[in-house]
């Protein structure tokens, strides 16, 4: 009864916001988003002078931020590697706190938010954008973003507010003004600054890349797939989101876990679903393979026809890697701080594993699925390209990858709409009130984002998402001694065998 | 010291019959039991940042209801009948959990009940007594 009373009332709020559906709705939409959108991205996307082109400010700050990291931390994203699957694993698990969150399930949320659209649309715009060698530079963005992964996670877990009832919850917030606080007065203000700022952007975020990219791209799929132009769905964004938004709005609204729990099953096969199909691909034209490789390589550092030649191709990589794995952006501290540890660090180190996953593994596949089968010069791009290329090797795929795109979706929503809430409610207290505001909202982008333009979108949650790094690392950069003196001391006990193991 | 046996117990019919055989046997050879309640959990599940947020809370709420509803009469009823006994409950997979207790503590045996779930579910999933039998390290007695 309590599941029809939410349903009715979901329905009723969002059926009444997008009025009556009339054609040219979708545009009208579009263009009241798009001035915001086009002012965000040009502030975030500050073009920066280097050689024969300009690279947006915002690469600039996250691609020295993970490089210094890596350094500072003695190449942590390499030489903890083996140890971060042991942590995973269990080996170290204390057998008492069974029944907590594990490093791995801490891992699994985290990576339920940022595997998606990223890995399947944006490696597409990427290879459509910057060629064959924009993989490279993606798979070099994702290595290096594994060290702020490392650092910001290690931060989440160290600076959670533990409350009375037995919740957790973490992230930059509580990290930028908790941690900063402890290295005087001066810094506690900078450090409450900085936390306001990053909540701001954290809510844009939820907002746009969280989700209005996703309801965009996975409604784009599902026309694509049902027909395209001629589909009946083509001019019915505002109905996709319409059911999205009710279904999101059953998990955070209602409370309805069944839903999350089954996504939360789904969403691993089928990601596991989408790597096997992109390896079949891969081993059915093995052939291809070095070529591929070589085209990365060599496209990566002389690219033919792409607009900014090395640099250009360079920025698109990044660009998408930075998108997809998010690392330094502090999303994924927020998923992270709720495992059950006493070492903070270990958290760091498991995070590692994020972007890897999500950007060396995967993206890394997208991108040969694309080239082997030659896709990438149709004339498409985000999502269709992808699915293009899987179904010139798998016919049935895009049907697949259509169930993929929507489910993956749904769980980035999810995963967003909750850091969008701990930001929002940091901002504007824990209330009721401050709660239903920020879900209904939620719920309401979604639809908007179904009823919006590719362009306007991907450029709003770009820039809103990447934004968050700013004042991230601003913070990040005055705590690295913080993490460096953690894994110090763990590392020490780790090699002297001091850590109990099982 | 006299010996130990491990009872498994949950709340179904089942655990009660494994209950009252374990007193039964723990009274003849004047053994001791350790009582034990499982419950299903396992680390490479997956959950919702929110889910996780409330987990420590959660987990502390199984606990609690697991004490009171399951442990707490069964340790009554045991101690009623002139048996010592001690009680214990565990998150993780029923069977490993409980292997692995025994061999802990030593115990003599294991005793369960046959079926905590339906036999669909056990076909599916297997029951926690059959999986029990292949991994257990002593001897394990399944009551009917």
């Amino acid at each position: 009864m309590r599941i029809i009373r939410i349903l009715t009332a979901v329905l009723a709020t969002l059926v009444a916001l997008p009025a009556v559906a009339q054609d040219g709705i979708d545009q009208k939409i579009n263009n009241a988003i798009q001035p915001i959108a086009d002012a965000v991205t040009s502030v975030i996307f500050y073009p920066i002078p280097l050689g024969f082109a300009d690279i947006p400010f915002v690469l600039v700050w996250l691609v020295t931020a993970a490089t210094i990291m890596t350094v500072y931390f003695k190449f942590i994203n390499l030489r903890a590697f083996t140890h971060g699957f042991k942590l995973v694993r269990g080996d170290y698990a204390d057998p008492d706190a069974a029944g907590e969150v594990t490093h791995f399930q801490a891992l699994a949320t985290a990576l339920s938010g940022t595997v998606g659209l990223g890995n399947i649309a944006g490696v597409a715009v990427a290879v459509s954008l910057g060629g064959p060698g924009a993989t490279f530079w993606m798979i070099v963005a994702g290595l290096l973003g594994m060290s702020s992964k490392f650092t910001e996670c290690t931060l989440g877990v160290k600076y959670r507010n533990e409350y009375p009832d037995g919740t957790v919850s973490g992230g930059p917030m509580y990290y930028l003004s908790k941690g900063l606080a402890e290295k005087g007065p001066a810094f506690a203000v900078l450090g409450k600054v900085l936390a306001v700022v990053f909540a701001v952007f954290c809510v844009g975020g939820a907002f746009g890349g969280g989700n209005m990219f996703q309801a965009n791209q996975s409604f784009s799929q599902l026309v694509n797939v049902t027909g395209g132009e001629a589909s009946w769905l083509a001019d019915k964004g505002w109905l996709f989101g319409i059911v999205v938004a009710a279904l999101v709005g059953l998990v955070i609204l209602g409370g309805i876990r069944g839903i999350a729990r089954v996504t939360s099953k789904i969403v691993p096969f089928m990601a596991v679903t989408y790597v096997l199909a992109g390896v079949v691909i891969i081993l059915m034209n093995v052939g291809q393979v070095p070529a591929a490789f070589g085209a990365i390589l060599s496209g990566a550092f002389s690219p033919e026809g792409v607009a900014g030649g090395f640099v250009g191709v360079l920025i698109v990589g990044f660009q998408r890697a930075a998108f997809s794995n998010e690392a330094g952006v502090g999303s994924a501290a927020i998923a992270h701080s709720a495992v059950q540890t006493s070492r903070p660090v270990t958290e760091g180190i498991v995070a590692l594993y994020e972007p890897f996953v999500d950007t060396v593994v995967v993206c890394t596949i997208t991108a040969l699925v694309i080239i082997i089968t030659g896709t990438a010069s149709a004339g498409v791009d985000g999502v269709q390209l992808t699915s293009n290329a899987f179904e010139s090797a798998i016919s049935w795929f895009p049907w697949v990858l259509t169930v993929a795109v929507v489910l993956f979706a749904f769980s980035t929503m999810i995963s967003w709409s909750y850091y969008g809430l701990k930001s929002w409610t940091y901002l504007f207290g824990e209330s009721r009130a401050a709660d239903i505001v920020f879900k209904l909202l939620f719920l309401f982008f979604v639809v908007i984002g179904s009823s919006m333009q590719l362009g306007a979108v991907i450029g709003f949650s770009d820039a809103m998402i990447l934004a968050m790094a700013i004042p991230n690392l601003l913070g990040v950069y005055f705590l690295l001694p913080v993490v460096k003196r953690e894994l110090s001391e763990y590392w020490a006990d780790l090699k002297a065998g001091r850590l109990e193991q099982n | 010291m006299s010996a130990t046996h491990l009872v498994g117990v949950d709340c179904s019919d089942c655990s009660d019959r494994a209950l009252d055989y374990a007193i039964e046997r723990a009274r003849d050879s004047g053994a001791d039991l350790l009582v034990a309640h499982v419950i299903e959990w396992s680390r490479y599940s997956f959950s919702t940042a929110a889910e996780n947020e409330q987990r420590h809370k959660r987990r502390e709420e199984e606990l609690a209801r697991a004490r009171t509803e399951v442990i707490d009469p069964v340790v009554a009823k045991i101690r009623e009948a002139g048996i010592e006994a001690r009680g214990v409950i565990r998150h993780g997979h029923a069977a490993e959990t409980l292997a692995k207790l025994a061999k802990d503590n030593d115990t003599a045996s294991i005793i369960v009940g046959r079926a905590g779930s339906s036999r669909f579910k056990a076909q599916f999933f297997g029951s926690v007594a059959s999986s029990l039998v292949q991994i257990a390290d002593r001897p394990v007695t399944v009551v009917p």
